[in-house]
């Protein structure tokens, strides 16, 4: 029978999505059991107590975790963060149920020995609850113990060669979508770029001294699986620059029903025959596409890479061959301010190992936010505090008609004299001869 | 006075008032050194156990190791 009674929680259960609140009952259930006969590390209640505490907090709509604690690895400012329990008598099992951040691999690929290593550890050493993945993209290991800390990172960097994620004012780990080893989107190699700048930036992964988080993400292109453009500090999106290739032949074939419609994906009900004028031509956003019957032709100049007829018709249409990333800055979720997405900095980059052009602009973000930023400032709400136009003279990027969403709505440049031929040293004499005060 | 001395005088002239700081709290003690070499001091204080981190998840401070509430406080051993 359960150490709780849970009615709120029950009721979760009955939604059409599957539960966590079943996924813990479910480990409640197995560690009472204990089938390998496991030394249990924490209470083999933990499970338990993490829902009577839940519940608890549905109950009086408080949390009843405490905020923080100097808790961690020798030498690491992050990957592990302190949680406590304000009602550890009730619930000893979560009165102390530390949070650890585990690297995921670049692009999510895994073993099944790689993920049975990583259960066994946390079934001995933790409560046996994990997310995976939580949002920063790593591997959420949910409640244990201060003594087994050192235990588990010794068993993760030791046994299985994987190492803590980031957490604090640290450079979250980077994540990447899967990239060229499964996409014919790709338009770089993310996989490598997020592993190789996991290696580069150890020190600023594990020894925080930013004033707040610091996130990369790389998306292969403008689909954006990891969703850098949103959620990101410094997003890596693939670009190209050059055409769409068409295979006009594929795009009959698709007008003539022979193909279906992104790849299938939408089989779910019959939406009739499919139209390229309506679902195609007309959905382009710059307008910069046309169907004669015949021929489908494109306008690159127009192009926004939006990416919608090239998902709609992935057998006919196919990204260019002059591929690089365009760079974006500055998306947060709120906290200091409200929510921001990425603004773009750099429309176009190259990104080749060993990626010194990109690792470049984000150690002049970084000299410069660290100087500059307040505390718990990300770096989408410095650059709107001192300006887009500082970013870009930090960084060292030419202001570019691409970082302009629409004519003068955003006019966040301003010339200064030096840049204009002549500078604007004027005789004001001869000036009031033409305008009156 | 030694670098290391510098931070560390620092926070025992403040622990009265305050056990955590912000790693921007550091900068101004030294005016000549930017943040990377600042973040080299107090990483050394860490690495030599004079120095500890406490974290909320989502941000990252300095303190005096064994200062403010510490892990014991919260029942744990």
């Amino acid at each position: 029978m359960a150490k709780f009674q849970t009615p709120l929680l029950d009721q979760l259960e009955s939604g059409p999505w599957p539960s966590f609140v079943s996924d813990i009952k479910q480990e409640a259930a197995a560690r009472a059991k204990n089938p390998k006969g496991l030394d249990y590390q924490i209470p083999v209640d933990a499970p338990e107590d993490l829902l009577g505490i839940v519940e608890l907090s549905y109950r009086d709509k408080e949390t009843h975790w405490k905020h923080g604690g100097i808790v961690g690895v020798f030498g690491y400012g992050g990957g592990v963060i302190g949680r406590y329990c304000d009602r550890p008598e009730e619930y000893p099992g979560v009165a102390h149920f530390h949070t650890i951040r585990v690297n995921q691999p670049a692009g999510k690929y895994y073993t099944t020995d790689f993920l049975r290593q990583l259960c066994d550890i946390w079934d001995l050493r933790g409560s046996g609850i994990l997310n995976m993945h939580g949002s920063t993209g790593d591997i959420v290991f949910l409640g244990t113990q201060t003594p087994q800390l050192e235990e588990i990172f010794w068993e993760l960097t030791h046994k299985m060669n994987n190492d803590l994620g980031g957490s604090g004012s640290n450079l979250r780990t980077p994540a990447a979508c899967l990239g060229q080893s499964r996409c014919e989107f790709a338009c770089y190699n993310t996989q490598d770029i997020c592993y190789q700048l996991t290696q580069d930036y150890q020190d600023e992964l594990h020894r925080p001294a930013f004033p707040y988080k610091f996130k990369f993400k790389f998306d292969g292109c403008p689909n954006g699986c990891v969703c850098a453009m949103a959620r990101s500090d410094f997003a890596v999106i693939g670009t190209w620059k050059d055409d769409i290739k068409i295979d006009q032949e594929k795009v009959k074939a698709y007008v003539a029903g022979e193909f279906k419609p992104n790849a299938g994906a939408h089989a779910g009900r019959d939406w009739g025959k499919f139209d390229i004028q309506k679902e195609v031509v007309d959905r382009c956003p710059t307008h910069c596409m046309n169907w004669d019957g015949s021929k489908l032709s494109i306008k690159t100049a127009d192009c926004v890479r939006c990416m919608h007829c090239i998902n709609t018709m992935p057998r006919a249409l196919h990204i260019g061959d002059e591929r690089g990333a365009s760079i974006l800055v500055g998306a947060k979720a709120p906290v200091v301010e409200g929510a921001q997405m990425g603004s773009l900095l750099i429309p176009f980059i190259e990104v080749k190992p060993p990626y010194d052009e990109i690792k470049e602009v984000i150690e002049k973000i970084w000299d410069w936010w660290m100087e500059e930023g307040k505390n718990r400032e990300r770096v989408g709400e410095t650059m709107k505090r001192l300006s887009f136009q500082t970013l870009l003279e930090v960084t060292e990027v030419p202001a570019q008609p691409q970082q302009v969403r629409a004519p003068r709505t955003n006019p966040f440049i301003f010339f200064k004299e030096d840049e204009v031929p002549g500078g604007w040293t004027r005789d004001i004499a001869d000036f009031r001869k033409r305008h009156q005060r | 006075m030694a670098d290391e001395d510098v931070v560390l005088d620092f926070l025992k002239g403040k622990s009265a008032a305050k056990s955590k700081f912000y790693f921007k709290d550091f900068l101004p003690l030294f005016p000549d050194k930017g943040p990377r070499d600042v973040k080299k001091i107090l990483t050394k204080l860490v690495n030599a156990e004079k120095l500890e981190f406490w974290s909320s998840g989502s941000t990252t401070m300095y303190g005096l190791k064994g200062a403010g509430k510490q892990s014991q406080a919260e029942g744990e051993d």
